[in-house]
């Protein structure tokens, strides 16, 4: 699922394991809490550890870019793991200029 | 082409079934030595396709999702999803990358993942009746290989 830090003003989620249309929701408020709390300038979601992603985890992101963009701040995207990179292409994510 | 294993696997609308029946599939195409990737695009498509039957299909209750699938000699598999719910109006909008009919942090992927990852995508669907998709892939190691 996630683990969650906050440190100078940057709220880190390291997702980890399944991301579906099940898990999400929990996610989302698992990091949507955290950023209503701490209103970081940055939100980095770290790929790293995630061994399977569908189109809900697509919508997690976009979600998320909206959520940090209304808060006043900036979204990353890191670590994004070779299995995941054929899904990520597909969604255009690149064009939002949060891939890292 | 011969017919060499048939599966038929049913289960409830539930969303935690989403996890189980990409791994069954999966699971049941390990005889045709799929690549990592071969698994990775399949357990994707599945995963699209049964969570529109959990999500759009009974959006207010829960019904029966039925998965049959078929492996040829040839290493080609066939997938079908199949859901008795609300059944899709215009098939060719859903197909649209971005389409959504969901106000949730839908994507509108679902389709357009399910065509980049398998080699053909059939949609049949009658609203009020219900649909069914239907999964295509050839596997490259069985179709060449010794088996
Ligand atoms: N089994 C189904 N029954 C009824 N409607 C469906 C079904 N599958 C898809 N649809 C319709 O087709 C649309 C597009 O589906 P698609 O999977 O591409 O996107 P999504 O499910 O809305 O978003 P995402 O898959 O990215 O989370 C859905 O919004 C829904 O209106
Ligand atoms: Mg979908």
């Amino acid at each position: 699922m996630v683990n969650i830090t906050y440190k100078n003003g940057v709220v880190t989620a390291s997702l980890y394991g399944e991301i579906d249309h099940h898990i999400a929701p929990q996610i989302r408020g698992d990091i949507d809490a955290q950023c209503e709390r701490s209103r970081p300038s940055r939100l980095v979601l770290d790929f790293g550890k995630v061994g399977f992603m569908d189109s809900s985890g697509i919508g997690l992101v976009m979600g998320r870019y909206r959520m940090i963009s209304l808060l006043g701040g900036k979204l990353e995207v890191v670590n994004v793991p070779p299995n995941l990179q054929k899904i990520f292409v597909l969604s255009g994510l690149e064009n939002l200029g949060v891939m890292k | 082409m011969k017919t060499i294993n048939e599966m038929k696997l049913s289960f409830i609308s539930k969303s935690a079934n989403e996890s189980f029946a990409r791994s069954a599939v999966a699971a049941f195409l390990l005889p045709l030595d799929p690549t990592v990737a071969e698994i990775a695009d399949v357990k994707t498509a599945v995963s699209e396709a049964v969570t529109n039957a959990v999500v759009h299909a009974y959006p207010d209750t829960f019904g029966t999702v039925t998965i049959e699938a078929k492996l040829t000699d040839k290493g080609h598999a066939v997938i079908k999803i199949r859901d008795r719910g609300v059944g899709i109006p215009d098939i060719k909008q859903a197909m649209e990358p971005l389409y959504t009919t969901s106000t949730d942090e839908r994507a509108g992927l679902g389709f357009a993942v399910m065509q980049s990852f398998m080699d053909n995508v059939k949609v049949r669907s009658t609203v009020g009746k219900g649909t069914t998709v239907t999964l295509e892939k050839n596997f490259i190691r069985a179709a060449y290989g010794q088996k």
